[in-house]
């Protein structure tokens, strides 16, 4: 099996968001960037599909030089080969087109994505690659079992999940459930360094959205205490005055 | 310009997603003076068909075609991109649901339109720029995106927009799109449903517990006050990766992120992670037996108290207030 991995360069979940004092960037200074978790799962995925000489797992990835640590990550837990296209990832329809561009004509079995990446929230990166390749997509993939030329998806939907029978190729956006986060041991990390890591020039994509500016939440008001032997005061202030019930 | 809305077939009816989906486009249309079209694919009851006229769709567009009974999304996404050259419409709205999710990226793929998902509330409006307000850093942060392409795709969430009835009527106009057959390439074998009760992403009152709780068996009493609150249950992450719990319940940064009326937190700390996926709930209440406990600081109610004690006693409270 030949397989794609998707994977962006995210700030930790400990992170506390700030932005630029224009509002227009994050704030990066003393955020500790990792691989998304869902593209860790994808990841850990694919390498359970190849391995065993089943196949090879390609990483890809749209940034600039400062994500190649997140790059080695991925190459140290077991994927093969690694590409990065130079461009800051402006939006999912910008990196969608730099992935379909890159996949296009290299028979990619299976492309994988994390369901969305928790930065931007997009989760738009697999079903745009799919469309921009013509082919099947998931965005909520569960659970993904590959028989010959079809794979078996679980997708989540509200209060349940489908089972879908799908042909090869295809494009999934991996949520929990897909596989076990796997995490580099000491020979993962020392062949990543000879591992192949190409970088090729991004193709252009017309604008079609831009942000203008980032918000942080509104503060909340201080906290109304209730006293924990009287439940029934607390129902009282849900009722009158929050009048959420 | 005009406005279409997709109206998502769950099971054969619509549910309360769908008239928030509907109010909204509607606001949107009245904004830039022009009409709301519907459309439904999938076989629906007309007379649920006909409802969507009392929240503002003038006309519904009536896709019923036995191969389109199930939501597959490349032809689903096919469908309304024809329809929306159809109907001339420039502004595409469709709700932030786990199906909407694999559609409205490829509807807008199709469409050469820029895609805001996850918006929370009506853009704002200034000649033919549209921006909107949409979730970024899973809940920690909004980012206001323009969409600067000529046609335009939004994405909804849950529980972001008020129903809005107008007592209108709709037309219901049968329609027939030409759809690839590449696009069947995908084939629904079953669809398991695990709850026939409210689901998390939709919930208006959600009940959530943490290790607090101490064991997967001392669950019975958070589900006995979301019953009587009629609302959906949910949980952190360490509860979820514990097995306690399936994954489909847990809120937070790397879960679901929820934006109910009413949150009740209860024996969860409240780690940054967690608070990113509440953080549009309008109303949250912790119960928690550590005073100190992060998620205090975002509460808008407090109880310092020993769940199993507070919990049982506020469950006989809501009963004896709903009678």
């Amino acid at each position: 099996m030949n397989i794609l991995v998707c994977i962006s360069n995210v700030p930790d979940t400990t992170s506390k968001i700030t932005f630029t004092s224009d509002h227009t960037s994050l704030n990066t200074s003393g955020i500790q960037f990792i691989v998304n978790p869902y593209d860790e799962i994808a990841l850990s995925k694919a390498i359970g599909l190849a391995e065993g000489g089943n196949g090879t797992v390609t990483v890809i990835n749209i940034g600039e030089t400062g994500t190649e640590a997140t790059i080695r990550k991925a190459l140290a837990t077991g994927a093969d080969q690694a590409v990065r296209v130079n461009a800051v990832p402006r939006d999912a329809w910008f990196v969608a087109h730099q992935i379909a561009n890159y996949a296009k004509d290299k028979g990619f079995d299976l492309i994988l994505t994390g369901r969305e990446s928790i930065d931007y929230n997009g989760a738009q990166v697999a079903a745009f690659v799919g469309e921009l390749l013509g082919i099947p997509s998931v965005s909520t993939a569960k659970k993904i079992d590959i028989d010959g030329n079809a794979a078996t998806v679980e997708r989540e939907i509200e209060g349940g999940k489908e089972v879908l029978s799908i042909p090869l190729p295809l494009v999934a956006g991996t949520a929990e459930g897909v596989a076990e986060p796997r995490i580099p041991n000491m020979r993962g990390i020392m062949s990543a360094r000879t591992k192949p890591l190409d970088v090729i020039e991004p193709v252009e994509v017309p604008v079609l959205s831009k942000v203008v500016r980032y918000e942080t939440p509104e503060p909340r008001g201080a906290v109304t205490w209730v006293d924990a032997g009287e439940v029934e005061k607390l129902v009282d202030l849900l009722h009158n005055k929050a009048k959420v019930i | 310009m005009s406005v279409l809305v997709y109206t998502e077939n769950n099971n054969g009816s619509f549910k309360k997603s769908v008239y928030e989906v509907v109010s909204y486009a509607k606001a949107l249309a009245d904004s830039l003076n022009t009409s709301l079209t519907a459309i439904s694919i999938g076989n629906i009851d007309q007379s649920a068909l006909a409802s969507l006229g009392n929240y503002g769709a003038f006309r519904v567009l009536d896709v019923s075609n036995d191969q389109l009974k199930q939501f597959i999304n490349q032809a689903y996404a096919s469908v309304i991109a024809e329809a929306a050259n159809y109907v001339g419409a420039d502004l595409i709205v469709i709700s932030n649901s786990f199906s909407g999710k694999g559609l409205a990226p490829r509807v807008a793929a199709k469409l050469q339109a820029g895609l805001a998902d996850g918006a929370v509330e009506l853009p704002q409006i200034d000649g033919d720029k549209i921006t909107v307000k949409k979730t970024a850093f899973s809940g920690k942060a909004f980012a206001l995106t323009e969409l600067t392409s000529a046609k335009k795709v939004i994405a909804l969430n849950p529980n972001a927009f008020e129903l809005r009835e107008t007592g209108g009527n709709a037309e219901i106009e049968p329609f027939h799109p030409t759809i690839p057959n590449n696009d069947f390439a995908t084939a629904i074998q079953d669809i398991v449903r695990t709850t026939d009760k409210v689901t998390l992403p939709d919930a208006e009152i959600v009940v959530s517990a943490g290790r607090g709780l101490k064991g997967p068996e001392n669950w019975g009493m958070i589900e006995e006050l979301a019953d009587a609150l009629g609302a959906a249950t949910a949980c952190s992450k360490p509860v979820s990766d514990a097995g306690w719990r399936p994954h489909s319940e847990h809120v937070g940064q790397t879960g679901i992120a929820v934006s109910p009326n009413l949150y009740i937190a209860i024996g969860i700390s409240g780690a940054i992670q967690h608070l990113a996926g509440v953080s549009a709930s309008k109303t949250i209440v912790v119960i928690n037996k550590d005073p100190e406990a992060p998620f205090f600081k975002v509460a808008d109610y407090g109880i310092v108290g020993d769940a199993f004690e507070v919990v049982p006693k506020l469950t006989a409270a809501i009963k004896a207030y709903k009678g």
